[in-house]
């Protein structure tokens, strides 16, 4: 598990209560693990805090996989 | 040349008496979930919300003002001939002119009291309160009330899916008067206009006028971005305000923030840390969000539950359309 991968794991954990084991790359935040829109805001925005790097509005809606938002962080940092 | 007289300036103001008005109506999440494709659990996940009240038809704004302003005026004890100022923190009352308040001052006996409404949406009623204070300190005033309300059912499609579950309407009032001490703290307040489409109107009146939609204005909102602005900025105004009054958050009795969203309410207490012991108005689970009514309406309800003892200290914060917000810590009455 990559580094940044497993610092989502750790938000998305403790925003949705989704088991660490079952956050992995290809993950829908949406179809697979109960991230509403409500919900994809608040880990973007700890996802910011936590990785030092900004996420604009515009780029959440691409966002759509645990694959999509490691790599989107891995670029920006 | 003459000088001008000034009049004599105040130690403090206080919030004397709080009143509350909820329409009858009650309207479930089935009621409106038809229209938006949408259900029950759908609804009470993304708000909190369970049900909302609603205005009966010819129910107006300025009656649910009046409702509510006559209770904050009996309770307090004080005469309404002695009310110098009503504020209406309203965005729904549906006449370009005149203001609501001047009849609301009329219809609750007011005879002296100048009126004006306010126009700072979700944040109006800690605007107006921010204002009553300042002028009861200043002599301006002497005793001035308070009173947010809205009906949106008026103003939001039933259609629009960002919207059509969220808005109620309600009207709650707070008579504010003269104190030997400071019993409303320091009002923080802001405003950021570059932001102003993300809570706003499908059409201006003059577009509409030029161009008539089948729809009649209703207001839209960008729910996610809404969302993350609240969860980001109004814990940071919270805490600036508590330090503008000189307390803390172990210091509180209450906090009531506007009635946005629950998952709202949610983050910010969990980013202010707050102590168990503090009572958190959650008052949309039953009312909906009601804009400027919200916070008098959340406040007085749980006055009513003897939830909050007289003398304690209430966080209020406002934020909404605009972007506008307005903060400050009370003395409860």
């Amino acid at each position: 598990m990559s580094q940044t991968l497993e610092g989502l794991a750790a938000i998305v954990n403790e925003v949705a209560g989704t088991p660490i084991e079952d956050i992995t790359a290809e993950k829908s935040f949406v179809d697979d693990l109960d991230i509403d829109s409500l919900s994809m805001v608040e880990v973007v925005m700890a996802c910011e805090d936590k990785f030092g790097v900004s996420i604009p509005d515009g780029e959440v809606k691409n966002l759509r996989t645990v694959g999509d938002a490691v790599a989107y962080i891995d670029a920006q940092s | 040349m003459p000088t001008l007289n000034s009049v004599p300036v105040r130690v403090g103001s206080r919030v004397l008496s709080t009143g509350s008005y909820r329409p009858d109506q009650i309207v479930t999440n089935d009621d409106v979930a038809g229209l938006i494709d949408s259900s029950d659990e759908w609804i009470r996940e993304r708000s909190g919300i369970v049900e909302r009240r609603r205005c009966a038809p010819g129910e107006s704004v300025t009656d649910m003002a009046v409702a509510a302003g006559a209770k904050a005026i009996a309770k307090s004890g004080i005469a309404p001939e002695l009310i110098s100022m009503v504020l209406v923190a309203t965005v729904t009352h549906p006449y370009q002119t005149p203001a609501a308040a001047p009849e609301v001052a009329f219809r609750l006996g007011a005879i002296n009291a100048a009126g004006a409404d306010l126009g700072a949406a979700c944040a109006g009623f800690c605007y107006s309160l921010g204002l009553a204070d300042s002028m009861i300190r200043s002599g301006a005033a002497e005793y001035v009330l308070v009173i947010g309300v809205e009906k949106f059912t008026d103003f939001v499609s039933p259609t629009d899916r960002g919207t059509a579950f969220i808005f109620g309407d309600g009207a709650g009032a707070a008579l504010v008067g003269p104190s030997d001490h400071t019993g409303v703290g320091p009002t923080l307040w802001g405003a950021d206009g570059e932001q102003k489409d993300l809570i706003t109107m499908s059409q201006s009146w003059s577009e509409y006028r030029l161009e008539p939609r089948d729809e009649f204005p209703y207001v839209q909102m960008s729910g996610q971005q809404v969302f993350r602005w609240a969860v980001s900025e109004v814990p940071k105004i919270a805490m600036r305000t508590l330090e503008a009054s000189g307390v803390t958050v172990n210091d509180l009795t209450a906090f009531i923030p506007h009635q946005a969203n629950m998952r709202i309410t949610d983050a910010v207490v969990r980013a202010l840390k707050l102590p168990e012991h503090v009572v958190v108005g959650r008052d949309i689970e039953t009312t909906g969000n009601t804009s400027a009514a919200s916070i008098p309406l959340a406040l007085d309800r749980l006055r009513q539950a003897d939830q909050l003892p007289s003398g304690g200290l209430a966080l209020l914060i406002g934020f909404g359309a605009g972007l506008v917000y307005a903060s400050q810590v009370i003395e409860l009455p």
